[in-house]
């Protein structure tokens, strides 16, 4: 019986701990402090970890200067360039070497295929899962790191996990229980306090540090907020600040779930997987929630799925064909706390949950934008890829013109045609002469 | 852990690989993840499907018979030994002192020679080791698309045909090939450098 009596003792202290300590506080918006400690003590151990690293490693090798610079050295002159040598041209057999070489440069490394793997750190940060190029360096770091597989698995995953489980039940009955009352504005504003607190008590969950900036710029009512998509995470980020109209297809199971209950509360937009593929069904009623401009702002991820954060890549035209004004919002990941990008095509659903919760900590920065209109004579591809540099120019990403859906699919033939435009107007532009001179 | 990818840290026969290829043991590593990349479903070898979805592969006028050079005699796929071994081709040739080659050692895969091997089969669609006007037609096809007309495309690859063919059998061989490109810089157009 003592066993048992100690086993209830020590839940009911952890409990009351995490009560007081974090949910209270989410409720209202306060925070005491506790995560910052964590992060400060975080911050020292790994920059600790990283001088240990540049001590112990020779001084040619291991630490990359960025990510992002190329395996390969890249000759980016024009096919016009590349292809000919001074003179005007017509085909020659040489020509055969440039397109070969740039194949083969895109078989070694492409732009594209990159960005759908988690981005490569300049320092290790004692995760496992990111030591594939910094090998054994010296017992103490070691020692640390297994320090912190204890920490992160035996302390913080359990704590994470309560939290979890605490924050999406107190949202399905919260949103319920809103959803009796009779459609006024203190069912509104209980909506938003229920949505709001139990966003805040996810974002513990996962030890999110999220700083906004230019909070004047958060997205009105009656607007569309436009992101960059990196992980599901991103729509706990943004509907920690603000509440949101979601739009997204109707799922089964769990999240199915959270979207009946959610809906009760407040008008969000979901499809049926049928209604999905039909998409002026899709565009009216985006355009009718949007004239309403007493409901919330919807929020959409124009990339259509998840790139892994250090681009943006081609926005989707359809969420600007609605009209309406655009906010748009960058959100940057710092990756040496934690890998918030979702693989799906490597992890489902749960292993990524799990990694991220065993991960020190999601900690990003938030943009809000000023708001942007179509303008007049700009048709909505020129608009989504306006919208698109903003966001990238704020976020810090590269802008890359391909289409994230090249996961999955392959690339249209229209691109082709392009280059195939371009050199037959280099050889046939002087073939012809060449016939007439003959 | 986690769910950590399949992701082993060194490729099989590591060591035959470099040694027939001449990369760099950090260049092969660079590969190797490169190829498991592209393996999305972790096969262990590359289908045609695979490097097409590469996307800026695709668009390349000679996509496809980049893509073909990798599965010589009819194979459907093609492991990692077999990927390094093209992709040997385009090693930058400066680093050896031509003065140590072992003369009784096979030719390196990025000599000259190779390199022109490797071009020269883009064009030879029935390896048979002769160019026919016909495959040069077809090539070039392939590099403009819809964007020439016959009449222009057919004097083009008569005329490239009878330039470059010198015992004047209507096909271009691979010595007559080489002879063509005698004065190209072949070593500098065809060079891709690892960085790391």
């Amino acid at each position: 019986m003592e066993g048992t009596d100690l086993v209830a003792k020590v839940l009911s202290t952890w409990l009351t701990l995490v009560l007081g300590l974090i949910l209270l506080p989410s409720a209202f918006g306060l925070s005491l402090g506790i995560s910052e400690v964590y992060m400060r003590i975080l911050v020292k151990t790994l920059e600790w970890a990283t001088l240990r690293i540049e001590k112990g490693a020779p001084k040619e090798s291991v630490l990359k200067n960025s990510a992002s610079v190329g395996i390969i050295q890249r000759d980016e002159s024009p096919m016009e360039k590349g292809l000919s040598g001074l003179r005007g041209r017509d085909f020659e057999l040489s020509d055969v070497f440039y397109f070969s070489k740039k194949g083969l440069e895109a078989i070694v490394e492409d732009e594209v295929t990159q960005r759908f793997s988690s981005e490569e750190l300049v320092s290790w940060n004692l995760l496992t899962r990111t030591n594939i190029n910094f090998h054994y360096v010296s017992p103490r770091l070691t020692m640390v790191w297994v320090l912190g597989v204890i920490v992160r698995y035996c302390i913080l995953l359990p704590l994470r996990v309560t939290l979890a489980f605490i924050g999406i039940s107190l949202l399905v009955i919260g949103t319920t229980l809103v959803g009796q009352l009779p459609d006024s504005s203190l069912k509104n504003w209980l909506s938003e306090v229920v949505h709001l607190t139990c966003c805040r008590i996810c974002v513990r969950a996962l030890s999110g540090t999220i700083h906004y900036h230019n909070k004047q710029y958060r997205p009105q009512k009656g607007g569309i907020c436009v992101a960059n998509h990196t992980s599901p995470i991103d729509v706990l980020i943004l509907t920690t600040d603000g509440c949101y109209a979601m739009v997204g297809q109707v799922h089964g199971g769990l999240m199915g779930v959270i979207q009946r209950a959610m809906v009760k509360a407040c008008p969000h937009v979901w499809f049926e997987r049928s209604e999905m593929k039909d998409r002026h069904l899709v565009t009216k009623r985006l355009k009718e929630h949007v004239a309403d401009k007493k409901k919330l702002p919807i929020l959409i991820f124009p990339e259509g799925t998840c790139i892994n954060n250090t681009s943006v890549m081609m926005f989707k035209k359809g969420s600007f064909e609605i009209g309406g004004t655009i906010h748009p919002v960058a959100i940057k990941y710092n990756p040496q706390f934690g890998d918030a990008f979702w693989n799906s095509s490597k992890y489902n659903m749960v292993s990524y949950l799990l990694r991220v919760m065993t991960s020190w900590a999601i900690v990003c920065d938030v943009w809000y934008m000023p708001p942007m209109t179509r303008e007049e004579g700009e048709d909505a591809v020129q608009f989504a890829n306006r919208v698109k540099s903003a966001i990238a120019v704020q976020g810090g990403l590269t802008e890359l013109p391909w289409d994230g859906g090249l996961k999955r699919a392959k690339v249209k033939d229209t691109f082709k045609e392009e280059q195939q435009k371009n050199y037959s107007r280099m050889i046939v532009g002087n073939g012809a002469l060449n016939l007439e001179l003959d | 852990m986690g769910a950590r990818g399949s992701h082993s840290a060194v490729p099989p026969d590591a060591d035959s690989i470099r040694r027939e290829t001449g990369f760099s043991q950090a260049s092969l590593l660079r590969l190797y993840h490169r190829f498991q990349a592209l393996d999305r479903d972790n096969k262990g070898y590359l289908s045609r499907m695979d490097l097409q979805q590469i996307g800026a592969l695709a668009v390349n006028p000679l996509g496809d018979r980049i893509i073909e050079s990798f599965f010589p005699d009819g194979n459907h796929q093609v492991d990692f030994a077999g990927f390094a071994r093209v992709l040997a081709h385009f090693r930058p040739v400066d680093e050896e002192d031509p003065g140590m080659q072992d003369p009784k050692q096979p030719e390196p895969l990025n000599s000259r020679m190779n390199k022109l091997r490797f071009a020269f089969q883009l064009y030879d669609l029935d390896r048979d080791g002769k160019i026919s006007r016909n495959e040069m037609l077809q090539v070039l096809r392939l590099m403009v698309g819809v964007q020439v007309t016959e009449e222009q495309l057919e004097s083009i690859a008569d005329r490239t045909v009878q330039e470059a063919d010198i015992d004047g059998d209507g096909a271009v061989s691979f010595m007559e090939f080489t002879k063509s490109l005698e004065k190209m810089n072949i070593e500098q157009k065809m060079s891709i450098r690892i960085l790391k």
